[in-house]
C-alpha cells in the first residue's frame, strides 16, 4: 500500500489552506497536483541545461536532447510499448486523438465507414471524429451505456461490424469512473479488421496499462493528470501505423528534406513532432512518471479503490444522493460524480469549496452523457495518490452543510 | 455557516429559487430568446410581450443553479411595466453592479442588488448575467424587427 503522509510531504500545494481550511482536492480528473521532484526538473532544466533539442551540437542541446529522449524511453517502458519510437509527443490527449483522426483518418476513411465510439465519451473523444466524419463521408456509431454506468456489449457486438475501421472509446470515464474492457473492444476490432484507439486520460494515470497486454492500436493520455505539467501529451501508435500515416503539422524537425515546392518527412516519431516541442514539461513530465514508477500503478490502484470504496459507501448514505456509474470498486476507478438532493452542482461545488474542498462541477466535457443521464451537470469528486478517507469525510460534512442551506429547494 | 456564503446565498436569492416569480412560457410573446453557458449547461428561455412600449409581460423558463434562477426569477419582477428604455438602463446598471464597475445606492436595482455578493465569485458570475443577456438579446431583436 501507499505511504500516504509521505506522499503528502512531497507536494508543496497540499500545505496551502483555502478560505481559511487546509485544501482538500478532489479534482483530480481534472488535473492532478505536482510532487516538487516535477517542479524541479522543470527548474533544473532551464536552470542548467535550457537549449533547443536535435540541432546544437554544444553540450547543452546535447544534454537537453538526451534528457528530452530519455522521456520517451520511460514512457515507452511505462506503458510497455515496444518500442521508444512509438512513443509521440503532443499537447495533451486530445491532440493525440486529433492527431489520429486526421493523419490516420483522413487517409484511410471513407463514405460508408464507421468508426464506433460509445455514448459517454468525453468531448475530446467524440468532435475530432465527427470533424473527419463531415470530411470524409464516415458514419459515427455509437455503443450505448447500461443504467449501471457500463457499456452494452451485446449492442457493441453488433456495432461493430465489417464496416468498422476505427473503434475509439475511453479505458475510464472521466464522469462514471466505469473502467472499459478495451481490451476485449480491441480483440472485437481487431476481428473485423478494424483498429483500436484507447483514450487513456484517466486511466493511465490510475491504474497499470500496458498497450502489449491490451492490445490496441492507439493511446492516448495527458501528463498534467499524471503528476505532471501541463502542455504534454503522449500519443502511442503501432509504429507500422505511424508511419503509413502523413504528418499531422508541417515544420521545422518533421522532416527530412526540404525544397521549395516539396519535402520529405523525418522519421516516426519526429514526423509528428513539428517545431520546437515542449522541451522542459517533457523533462518534467519525466519526473513524473519516474515517481509514480516507483510507487508501482498497483499499489496506486489499489489505494484508489480503497477509497472510491469509501466513498461510495459514506456519500451513499446521505439522504437524496444519486452517485452515478458502477458501485462495485472492482471495475470503477477514483471517480465519483454525484447530483445530491436536487441542489445545483454549482451550488454544490461554491458551499464545499468554502470548507476548502475543490471538486468540478459541470458537463464535464460529456455533454450526451448528460442528456443521457437526465441531468444539466453533476458535481464530481475524484481521487489520486495523496488523498485520504478523512478528506472524504469533510466532503461528506460540507454536503451536510450545502443541504441545511438550501433545504426546501427542489425544482430542478 | 461562513458569512461569505451568507453574503452570497442571501435570503431574498434563496427565496426566489424557492419560489420562483414568472416562471413558464407566454403563449403568444412579442419576442422570446433562448441562453445557455456551455460551461455548466445551463439554459434559459425569456419571453416578452410589449404593450405602449413597456414590458407587459415576463416570462422565463430553464434550469439553473440558484444563482442563475433567482437572478432571472428577480429580473422578471424588476422589469415588468418598464418602458424599453428602463430596461435597458437596468440590463446596463445590473451588468455593472456584476463588472463591479457601478456601485448601486439606493433603489435602483430594488432587490436585485443582493445578487452583489456574486462579485466575489468570478466564475458564477456568468450564472447570474446569464437571464440578462438572454433579455438584451430579446430586445435587440425587437428594436431590429420594428426597424423593418
Amino acid at each position: 500500500m501507499l505511504d500516504v503522509q509521505a506522499i503528502r510531504k512531497d507536494f508543496p500545494i497540499l500545505e496551502r489552506r483555502v478560505n481559511g481550511r487546509p485544501l482538500v482536492y478532489l479534482d483530480n480528473a481534472a488535473t492532478s497536483q505536482k510532487p516538487r521532484c516535477v517542479i524541479e526538473a522543470l527548474v533544473d532544466y532551464y536552470e542548467r541545461y535550457n537549449a533547443n533539442i536535435h540541432r546544437g551540437i554544444h553540450a547543452l542541446s546535447e544534454e537537453a536532447t538526451a534528457a528530452y529522449e530519455g522521456v520517451r524511453a520511460k514512457v515507452a517502458a511505462f506503458i510497455q510499448a515496444p518500442q521508444p519510437e512509438s512513443v509521440v509527443f503532443t499537447r495533451n490527449t486530445t491532440e493525440g486523438i486529433n492527431l489520429v483522426a486526421r493523419s490516420w483518418g483522413g487517409k484511410h476513411l471513407g463514405p460508408g465507414d464507421e468508426v464506433v465510439l460509445t455514448e459517454a465519451e468525453h468531448h475530446s473523444n467524440l468532435v475530432p471524429w465527427q470533424l473527419i466524419a463531415r470530411e470524409t463521408g464516415a458514419r459515427l456509431r455509437f455503443i450505448p451505456i447500461l443504467d449501471d454506468g457500463t457499456l452494452d456489449m451485446e449492442a457493441a457486438a453488433r456495432l461493430i461490424g465489417p464496416k468498422t475501421r476505427m473503434v475509439s472509446v475511453a479505458q475510464m470515464s472521466n464522469v462514471l469512473g466505469t473502467i472499459n474492457p478495451v481490451g476485449r473492444l480491441a480483440e472485437m476490432a481487431h476481428a473485423v479488421g478494424a483498429l483500436m484507439l484507447v483514450d487513456g486520460a484517466q486511466s493511465v494515470p490510475h491504474i497499470p496499462v500496458s498497450v502489449a497486454d491490451l492490445g490496441c492500436d492507439f493511446l492516448a493520455f495527458s501528463s498534467h493528470k499524471m503528476l505532471g505539467p501541463t502542455g504534454v501529451g503522449v500519443l502511442y501508435g503501432r509504429l507500422d501505423l505511424l508511419e503509413d500515416m502523413d504528418p499531422y503539422m508541417g515544420g521545422g524537425s518533421m522532416i527530412r528534406s526540404v525544397a521549395l515546392e516539396e519535402s520529405s518527412w523525418g522519421e516516426v516519431p519526429h514526423k509528428f513532432e513539428a517545431g520546437t516541442p515542449n522541451i522542459a514539461d517533457t523533462i518534467a513530465f519525466g519526473a513524473a512518471v519516474d515517481y509514480l514508477q516507483d510507487l508501482d500503478m498497483e499499489n496506486v490502484r489499489a489505494h484508489e479503490r480503497e477509497l472510491v470504496g469509501y466513498a461510495l459507501e459514506t456519500l451513499g448514505e446521505l439522504d437524496g444522493m444519486r452517485i452515478f456509474g458502477p458501485l462495485d470498486p472492482a471495475i470503477r476507478g477514483g471517480v465519483v460524480s454525484f447530483y445530491y438532493d436536487d441542489i445545483h452542482p454549482h451550488d454544490v461545488g461554491t458551499v464545499v469549496d468554502r470548507d476548502g474542498v475543490a471538486i468540478r462541477a459541470g458537463h464535464h466535457c460529456c455533454q450526451p452523457l448528460m442528456r443521457r443521464l437526465g441531468v444539466p451537470a453533476t458535481a464530481r469528486a475524484s481521487f489520486y495518490i495523496y488523498n485520504t478517507p478523512e478528506e472524504v469525510d469533510v466532503l461528506v460534512h460540507a454536503l451536510k452543510k450545502a443541504k441545511e442551506l438550501f433545504s426546501g429547494v427542489g425544482i430542478g | 455557516m461562513a458569512s461569505a456564503l451568507d453574503d452570497l446565498y442571501r435570503d431574498i436569492i434563496l427565496d426566489h429559487y424557492r419560489s420562483p416569480r414568472n416562471r413558464g412560457r407566454l403563449a403568444q410573446p412579442d419576442v422570446a430568446t433562448q441562453g445557455a453557458n456551455p460551461l455548466c449547461g445551463d439554459e434559459i428561455e425569456v419571453s416578452l410581450v410589449i404593450k405602449d412600449g413597456r414590458v407587459a409581460d415576463v416570462r422565463f423558463n430553464g434550469k439553473g443553479c440558484s444563482i442563475s434562477q433567482a437572478s432571472a426569477s428577480m429580473m422578471t419582477e424588476g422589469v415588468k411595466g418598464k418602458t424599453i428604455d428602463e430596461v435597458k438602463d437596468l440590463v446596463a446598471s445590473f451588468k455593472g453592479m456584476m463588472h463591479g464597475d457601478f456601485e448601486p445606492d439606493g433603489d435602483e436595482l430594488g432587490d436585485l442588488e443582493a445578487l452583489q455578493g456574486v462579485r466575489k465569485y468570478p466564475v458564477r458570475i456568468k450564472c447570474a448575467l446569464l437571464c440578462w443577456n438572454t433579455l438584451a438579446e430579446g430586445l435587440e431583436l425587437l428594436e431590429k424587427s420594428r426597424a423593418h
